[in-house]
């Protein structure tokens, strides 16, 4: 339900980046939305589509790329996923390993055109 | 057509505000605790046992989150430490900037303990960095032994489960030890207090882990109090 100031948080951040790139229409928008990052995709999707409508952004693209949960062990570095929240390490049976992904909410890229 | 690179965070103006308050508590030696739980589960309970048997000698303040109503704060000012409600109408979760704003209308910096009473809600909490010290979910037996499962984002994030309401364990159907694993296979390295704010079981082991978490963060915290 936070979905809708995350959505209008983005949309700050892409009218910035294009106000810096006078002369461009944006066409498309690339997210990374990671598995526990808290954040529903579908639900961003709707809240995004609902801010636009209406203005000059209506029919904007959205590409949200959901990134894994991945865990690195201390002890043997081995990187790998966690599925269904298996977090010990599948090289060493390591049980305390640490997160290095899957928490992120980035914005990636914006797809433009010359106007 | 073409691709620009961005690579910016979504939440990239809550985080430098964020990180802002994180050196400003670090500075001033505080140790801020961001208190999460669903609604009911005993947060603000938690803070009145909390405040009832606060070590003498220990200065803390409170800031308390709700959606609506000033209820909390008036049940936490009689203990006799500076509390300020937030009300958010209507937002789902404090940010970082309300809680900027929270603090200098508190007034009180001057502290060695902060609690932050986040909005009841598992969910979207988790996703804004207040510039705490850590993160404390607050989970009751009168909810499910699989909330962790469930909300994995908050646990994860989690350095402590708080399980509160242990007094109503013989009626209800919460496993406890299933409770336990489930959050540690969510966060192998979480710590785990059982608690009772009716009872007051387990609040001396509460207020020893903040002790610890105190002595931990002044040990690498090279600022000295002024």
């Amino acid at each position: 339900m936070h979905e809708m100031g995350i959505a209008s948080s983005i949309l700050d951040t892409v009218l910035a980046e294009t106000a810096k790139r006078p002369g461009i229409r944006l066409l498309a928008l690339g997210l990374r939305i990671g598995e526990i990052s808290g954040v529903n995709p579908d639900s961003l999707e709707f809240c995004l589509h609902c801010l636009v409508k209406d203005t000059e952004l209506e029919g904007l693209g959205l590409e949200i790329e959901r990134t894994p949960r991945r865990h690195r062990c201390p002890k043997c570095n081995r990187e790998f996923d966690v599925v269904e929240y298996e977090v010990a390490c599948p090289e060493c049976g390591e049980f305390q390993t640490q997160l290095v992904s899957g928490d992120e909410m980035e914005i990636a890229y914006l797809e433009v055109e010359d106007a | 057509m073409s691709r620009v690179s961005v690579k910016r965070k979504v939440l990239r103006e809550n985080d430098r505000i964020a990180e802002e308050l994180r050196a400003r508590f670090r500075a001033r030696n505080v140790l801020t605790l961001n208190l999460i739980s669903s609604p009911g589960a005993g947060k603000t309970s938690l803070l009145e046992q909390t405040l009832r048997r606060f070590p003498a000698g220990r200065k803390t303040a409170v800031l308390t989150g709700d959606i609506e109503t000033d209820n909390d704060a008036k049940r936490l000012e009689p203990f006799g430490f500076p509390v300020k409600q937030i009300t958010t109408g209507g937002s789902c979760h404090l940010d970082a900037q309300m809680v900027e704003r929270g603090l200098s209308s508190l007034g009180a910096e001057d502290v060695d303990v902060l609690f932050i009473e986040n909005i009841g809600n598992l969910v979207c909490p988790a996703s804004f960095d207040l510039g705490e010290a850590c993160k404390i979910v607050v989970l009751s037996v009168a909810e499910g032994d699989d909330k962790p499962l469930k909300y994995p984002a908050t646990f994860v994030r989690s350095a402590l489960v708080v399980i509160n309401k242990t007094d109503l364990l013989p009626y209800v159907s919460f496993d406890m030890s299933r409770a336990r694993d489930n959050a540690k296979r969510v966060h192998p390295g979480v710590d785990i207090i059982e608690v009772s704010c009716t009872t007051g079981q387990g609040i001396d082991e509460w207020l020893r882990w903040i002790e610890k978490r105190l002595a931990a963060a002044r040990k690498t915290a090279p600022a000295p109090k002024d």
